[in-house]
């Protein structure tokens, strides 16, 4: 029983939107801690904005508000549920902050509500960085030279005494916006004001760079009998300066003696003690490779990105236990969920090595800045286990999907040292491939490390994957190397390539060697206890632990690392099916890489392996189990993608059949099968080199939407305008080839409709239908979508459902299906059909209630569907609102574009459409002003629309600036405005203006032609790090006025 | 060379020999698990571990090599290194030679590239065996006598200092009884000031006293606790007169003294991560451990012991203190070494025993 008895009823806060800080992560926790409290037998309520979660799901907590994560909403929610305490620290900083907000303004003494987990002087101790260095000094533990200052010139006295180089990190903000390494007078004030611009307190920390020590962190719990423990210690191979959410880490510390460990470890403990934190808590320090100097760099005070991963690297699950020590139980007496023979006061060993390799988004934002350093960029993260570190980190690179299955990318083939050393010096996301590289051709190990600081240790074992690829290349293959490089963790397709023998060669090899992985256990205990955690990995070894069973059992495929365009929806859809085939009597098996995810804890599954998504390691798996078949529909196209390589191999696929999937993903056979269904679809064609791509748009006329065959998330997709534009892209952004060619699309403009439905062969099931505000064009992930459909006639309705079950019924579905519509001049046309789950299956089961991953489940295991057909609207309207990243993400356009930016996704719900949307834009962190300045640059095109527009903004009070055309058009309509100077006409221009906050909303929409310098992109970037709301579609605009006017009262002389 | 390690059973891994070469069935003796990640410099140099073949179970062993500092005695004195992988390339700055040149200097055997896992599991389930690594292609049924001898029981005897050592200090003098102790444990008493003689193991009541010591401390060893019966009565004679406290094997034998019994565990405890509970402060300390027997719970009653600390994983007795006199012990170490330093405390508590009444200054 908790020790805290008089606590019956908790709110649980959660994380908000997925943005780059702060991802998928504080779902696995905060749902984690969810069930942890309910099995202590309490009333938990929980708050979160974010619809995509299994932690909002209402069956896991007593009570659900999907509201905006404000203080506004936060209290409201307080006043109606009254709990005995709050629990913030499993919410992320997010959570964290909002909480603090309130006990700042002493609600919770007020209220008699207890703050649990932590308390204000704890977390203002551990978060503020003079206080937390006040509190090192007084518990004697070293720190690097700093000082917190307020302005560049306090900044750059500092750096006269400490002198450079300098690490800037601003105060409270998430993965360190704005902060950065100055070299030299010039980045320091460059850094210093973007840093102070993005803390909530206008405060930056100037501290002395310590480059080149190696980084490591100490996940540490305590409860309130001051028993403190380490759960796991990580070591980033990247040493210090790459933000710890961006480095390459592995675990345990690989290069620490005993003696260099445990003074860490003393060092971590002492420090949790001293802030008298009750729960998580993850610590970073810093390590002198050349002696007993460390540094404490930070520490965060709650559940974090690495409680996460500490908990998957060692199987402890840190949030679980966590929860229980915020209710007062101590860890002496919670008994360890992974043994269930001994208490989960105890230090965790591994005997294995666990790998995570970050996942940025550069594959999609191909003009952002990619070079690492204090301010984090990466959306997700991998993790791969292996019994050494080569087998380790080869799974990390397979897993990752960026089109490698070695530690090899192919742009460095042909590059030179010279370059791959300049490459190696940029320290970027690709650093890890230019050093393997380099080694190939013939770097030492020495002149690397000179150059980067990596330790030996690490560079040796890149060189050992090396020698094994050397090897192969002096002797060929023979079953001695073969064996190595299996052991090293090699596919066959990578020894394919350093051997010219196929893959079918060498799987013959292995076959007579019976040369296959065995799959051990993660317990937490290196095999100490007796565990029952079915939790697993992969290894060339003796000794295979996997217990037998004689239950059917289904795969299902998760959906890898989280990236732009396929988020955390996905883990949601495959925890679902897991559910859902678990009720249905049969055993689920987990197959995915991503540590931050519920798929991914242990006991989701009967089964979980923690292994890369990769066709070879996907069908060992398989090959062992033998399931009676694998699902892919739920883990986005990363499970579609695999669909057909396993199918080739004799494995079964459960739902739609590949035959049926395939039919959807090429061009020509969807062409024909709408053809025969008598639905019309945007003319389209393919084509397979520029020249033909030119041909075809002639025919089609521009505009035309262009992008390559197999895309997530509208990846690599552009409108084209002209010649010149489409010449480009066919030359820079794809590799149009007979096997991969270009799809080339009328681009029709219209209202677009989203229908996800289930169909069990013969009937299918609509839950609901959304209409987006944004018109096609806008991807729909970052579109507004509405719920129930707002502005479309039943007769409309009607016809989508009949096409989707006529497309649906085509196509044998069984499962799950998306079909995205264009309405032009009130004519429905079929723009996408995606034979899977989607993006938004997470958000309509939310509002309409229907289970949608879990039904479809169960109809791909056999059942019927019981409900068909379109079902009736709920009363209220639920409105989804994307979440970008942008202010992390340097040099990447924010303009809505057919190219998905969006990182996460937030539901706003109330009677009206206006009320919805408006409780989704503040969910989203916009800020909405509601009266002042805006800044309006429109495109030629779009200027009578926006002048309407402007005019309601006028009404409500709001006065506006703009350039010359713009002015012209909006006084031309009666409106008054003041003209400000384009950047080219000189200074003050509209920049300056947003930059001295002149505007408090800027309205930009894209003017033709995608030049990065153009003033619209700089006017663009100036707002999104100014934190000024831009807006880059009039339909946005439009909803927002809407919304502004219901919710505000304005004013009318009488006529 | 390829080796093998043959189990009790006859169960085989096969492996790569590295550190002293193995010539036949020489390399015999009790195989063990370690589970610590770290600190196998510390494992192979503590003397406690003589005559036992140790598994390691973290499976990159060797990663920052071999210096000078970390040895926990002079000369290694197990019988051989089991791991999965050795690191060729040490990495730290402190590193001096490999694992592999550590293991050849001593003439100890080393084997890698075996499941490690898959021992410790079968050692989990059947105990500690016997086992003993010969050369791939030696003579099976040689291998099976051999399994059959006897394990040496005189380790304390080998491991032990044979005459007195004066380590002068100004503060307390503490005798330090040598079943075979850690370098940190002399270390541990001499940073606090300590005037500290190490004593062999069976020296008697009489020269101890004559020494005119403030403290006992009897230090952990190899082996099996009754296997050093003379010592018992000198121990009851030394709680009498002087405040003690015991490590490892000196708790065993403390309890032996006092009329507990002891008994060989299934696998004992070997790792840096064992929970130990303090009943009387009802707080749980992260332990680093190394034993093979252990007190009996239930001997306990009827003797003028206490138990002060169990373990939270099996509630092991990890802690008795005397009812009577000034004499405490401790079934881990607390001179960590490796581990944690979490019950480092335990010097300070036992040294603030010998200043009652007393002035040292």
């Amino acid at each position: 029983m908790p020790k805290k008895t008089h606590l019956k009823k908790v709110l649980v806060i959660g994380s908000g939107p997925i943005v780059i800080g702060q991802a998928a992560e504080f779902d696995y926790s905060g749902t984690q801690a969810v069930r942890s409290l309910k099995e202590e037998g309490l009333e938990v309520i929980l708050i979160n904005s974010n619809p995509a979660t299994i932690m909002t799901d209402q069956e896991l907590a007593d009570k659900v508000y999907i509201e905006p994560m404000t203080k506004e909403y936060l209290l409201k929610v307080l006043y109606l549920e009254r709990p005995d305490g709050v629990i913030p620290t499993l919410g992320g900083q997010t959570g964290l902050n909002l909480a603090m907000e309130l006990a700042h303004d002493g609600i919770f003494e007020r209220e008699g509500i207890e703050l649990l987990s932590c308390n204000l002087r704890t977390i203002t101790e551990a978060e503020d960085r003079q206080l937390f260095r006040d509190l090192l000094e007084r518990i004697g533990e070293p720190y690097c030279e700093s000082q917190s200052v307020n302005d560049v010139n306090e900044a750059l006295n500092f750096v006269k005494q400490i002198g450079y180089p300098v690490v800037i990190r601003p105060a409270y903000t998430l993965g360190g916006s704005g902060g950065g390494h100055a070299k030299n007078e010039e980045e320091l004030i460059k850094y210093t004001k973007s840093g102070i611009q993005n803390s909530p307190i206008n405060q930056v920390l100037i501290e002395k760079s310590i480059a080149g020590f190696k980084e490591i962190e100490y996940e540490v719990m305590r409860d309130s009998k001051d028993n403190a423990i380490v759960i796991c210690n990580m070591e980033n191979i990247d040493p210090v300066g790459v933000h710890t959410g961006d480095s390459i880490v592995v675990a345990p510390s690989q290069t620490l003696s005993d003696r260099e460990y445990q003074l860490l470890r003393s060092a971590s403990l002492k420090i949790v003690r001293a802030l008298g934190i009750e729960g998580g808590c993850n610590v970073q320090l810093a390590l002198d490779p050349d002696s007993f100097q460390y540094y404490v760099i930070e520490v965060n005070p709650r559940v974090s990105r690495s409680s996460a991963l500490a908990s998957k690297a060692t199987g402890y699950p840190i949030a679980k236990i966590a929860a229980k020590i915020a209710i007062g139980m101590s860890l002496d007496e919670i008994i360890n969920p992974v043994t269930k023979k001994t208490y989960a006061c105890f230090e965790p060993t591994l005997d294995y090595v666990v790998t995570k390799i970050p996942r940025w988004p550069f594959d999609k934002f191909i003009t952002a800045n990619r070079s690492l350093g204090t301010q984090m960029k990466a959306t997700g993260e991998v993790m791969a286990i292996g019994r050494n570190l080569e087998e380790s980190l080869l799974k990390a690179c397979r897993s990752l999907e960026i089109g490698c299955y070695h530690l090899a990318l192919n742009k460095f083939k042909q590059e030179t040292l010279k370059q791959l050393e300049e490459k190696i010096d940029k320290i970027d996301d690709e650093r890890l491939f230019a050093i393997a590289e380099a080694l190939r051709k013939g770097d030492t190990v020495e002149r690397i490390h000179q150059q980067t600081k990596i330790d030996f240790f690490f560079l040796n074992k890149i060189k050992n994957i090396i020698s094994v690829e050397n090897d192969f290349a002096q002797n060929g293959l023979n079953s001695e190397n073969l064996t190595q490089a299996k052991i090293l963790g090699f596919t066959d397709r990578a020894i394919s390539d350093f051997t010219s023998r196929t893959v079918e060669e060498i799987e013959k090899l292995r076959d007579s060697l019976n040369l296959y992985p065995v799959y051990k256990m993660v317990d937490t205990c290196a095999a100490e206890f007796e565990s029952s955690t079915p939790y697993y990995y992969s290894t060339y070894e003796k000794e295979d632990e996997v217990l037998e069973s004689s239950k059917k059992k289904i795969v299902v495929l998760g959906s890898g690392p989280i990236r732009i365009g396929q988020g955390i929806e996905f883990d949601y859809a495959t925890v679902h099916a897991v559910m859902a085939i678990r009720e249905m009597g049969m055993e689920a098996i987990v197959i995915n890489s991503n540590p931050e995810t519920v798929s991914t804890d242990f006991d989701m599954s009967d089964r979980l392996y923690f292994e890369p998504l990769y066709e070879e390691d996907v069908y060992h798996i398989i090959r062992k189990e033998k399931p009676e078949g694998v699902i892919v529909q739920f883990g986005g196209q990363t499970a579609i993608n695999l669909a057909a390589p396993l199918s080739k191999r004799g494995v079964k696929i459960l739902g739609t059949s590949l035959e049926d999937i395939d039919k959807c993903e090429d061009r020509k056979k969807f062409e024909e099968l709408l053809k025969t269904l008598d639905i019309p679809q945007p003319v389209g064609k393919t084509a397979t080199s520029t020249q033909e791509a030119l041909e075809k748009t002639k025919e089609l006329g521009f505009p035309v939407m262009v992008r390559p065959s197999y895309v997530i998330g509208g990846r690599a997709m552009e409108i084209v305008y002209n010649e010149e534009d489409l010449l480009f892209y066919m030359n820079n952004a794809v590799e149009a080839s007979p096997t991969h060619p270009v799809l080339i699309d009328r681009y029709m403009i219209g209202k677009e409709l989203e229908v996800d439905a289930i169909c069990d062969g013969e009937n299918i099931l609509i839950p609901g239908i959304m209409e987006h505000i944004e018109k096609a064009g806008v991807h729909s992930g970052d579109s507004i979508a509405v719920y129930p459909p707002q502005t479309v006639s039943p007769q409309i309705l009607d016809s989508l459902v009949e096409m989707t079950k006529k497309i649906a019924i085509a196509l044998k579905t069984k499962g799950l299906i998306n079909i995205q519509f264009i309405l032009s001049e009130n004519k429905p046309y079929v723009l996408e059909v995606n034979p899977r789950s989607s993006r938004t299956v997470p958000f309509l089961s939310k509002v309409t209630k229907v289970a949608m991953a879990k039904v479809a489940t169960k109809i791909i295991l056999g059942d019927k569907l019981r409900d068909t057909g379109l079902r009736p609207n709920e009363k209220l309207v639920s409105v989804k609102a994307p979440v970008f990243s942008f202010a992390k993400l340097v040099d990447v356009d924010i303009a809505l574009g057919p190219e998905m930016k969006s990182t996460g996704e937030v539901m706003g719900r109330d009677k009206t459409f206006e009320k919805a949307l408006y409780k989704s834009l503040l969910g989203a962190g916009i800020k909405i002003p509601q009266f002042g300045t805006i800044l309006v640059t429109i495109a030629d095109g779009d200027k009578d629309e926006a002048v309407e527009l402007m005019k309601r903004y006028y009404q409500l009070g709001f006065k506006f600036l703009a350039t010359s055309g713009t002015a012209k058009a909006l006084q031309e309509a009666g409106l008054p405005v003041k003209t400000i100077k384009k950047i080219r006409e000189g200074q003050p221009n509209l920049l300056d203006a947003v930059r001295t906050g002149q505007a408090q909303l800027v309205i930009n929409t894209l003017s033709k032609g995608k030049d990065v310098e153009s003033d619209g992109f700089k006017v663009r970037r100036a707002a999104v790090e100014s934190g000024i709301q831009c807006l880059t579609s009039l339909d946005t605009t439009s909803a927002l006025i809407s919304s502004l006017e219901t919710h505000s009262y304005g004013v009318q002389s009488l006529e | 060379m390829k080796v093998k390690l043959v189990l009790e059973g006859g169960f085989e891994f096969v492996g790569n020999s590295f550190g002293h070469q193995i010539q036949k069935d020489e390399c015999f003796g009790e195989v063990v698990f370690n589970t610590g990640m770290s600190g196998y410099q510390e494992i192979l140099s503590d003397p406690s571990y003589c005559d036992q073949i140790i598994v390691m179970t973290y499976p990159l062993i060797g990663n920052y090599g071999v210096n000078r500092d970390d040895f926990e005695s002079l000369t290694p004195s197990l019988k051989a290194f089991v791991v999965r992988e050795e690191c060729l390339a040490p990495s730290n700055w402190r590193n001096q030679k490999s694992l592999h040149d550590l293991l050849s200097h001593f003439k100890i055997p080393g084997i890698s590239g075996v499941d490690t896992r898959a021992i410790t599991r079968l050692i989990r389930e059947k105990g500690v065996m016997k086992g003993v690594i010969v050369p791939f292609e030696h003579n099976s049924s040689e291998i099976h006598k051999k399994l059959n001898t006897e394990l040496a029981t005189d380790q304390i005897s080998r491991v032990s200092i044979t005459k007195p050592i004066h380590h002068p200090g100004d503060n307390q003098r503490i005798v330090l009884v040598d079943f075979g102790f850690k370098k940190n444990i002399l270390k541990s008493l001499l940073r606090r000031g300590c005037d500290v003689i190490v004593v062999p193991y069976n020296t008697s009541f009489e020269d101890i006293d004559r020494l005119s010591p403030d403290g006992i401390l009897l230090s952990n060893g190899p082996g099996d606790p009754k296997d050093i019966q003379e010592v018992v009565p000198v121990i009851q004679k030394l709680q009498e007169k002087y405040p003690m406290f015991c490590i490892c094997m000196g708790h065993q034998v403390f309890a032996l003294a006092n009329g507990a019994n002891t008994h060989k565990m299934k696998f004992g405890h070997r790792g840096v991560n064992h929970p130990v509970k303090d009943l009387k402060r009802d707080r749980v300390f992260i332990t680093s451990q190394n034993h093979g027997h252990a007190v009996d719970m239930s001997s306990i009653d009827g003797t003028e012991l206490e138990i002060t600390q169990i373990n939270l994983n099996d509630n092991s007795v990890e802690g008795l203190k005397h009812k009577k006199y000034p004499a405490f012990s401790v079934q881990y170490h607390p001179e960590a070494n490796p581990g944690p330093d979490d019950t480092n405390w335990m010097f300070d508590e036992f040294l603030s025993m010998t200043c009652q009444g007393e002035s040292h200054a």
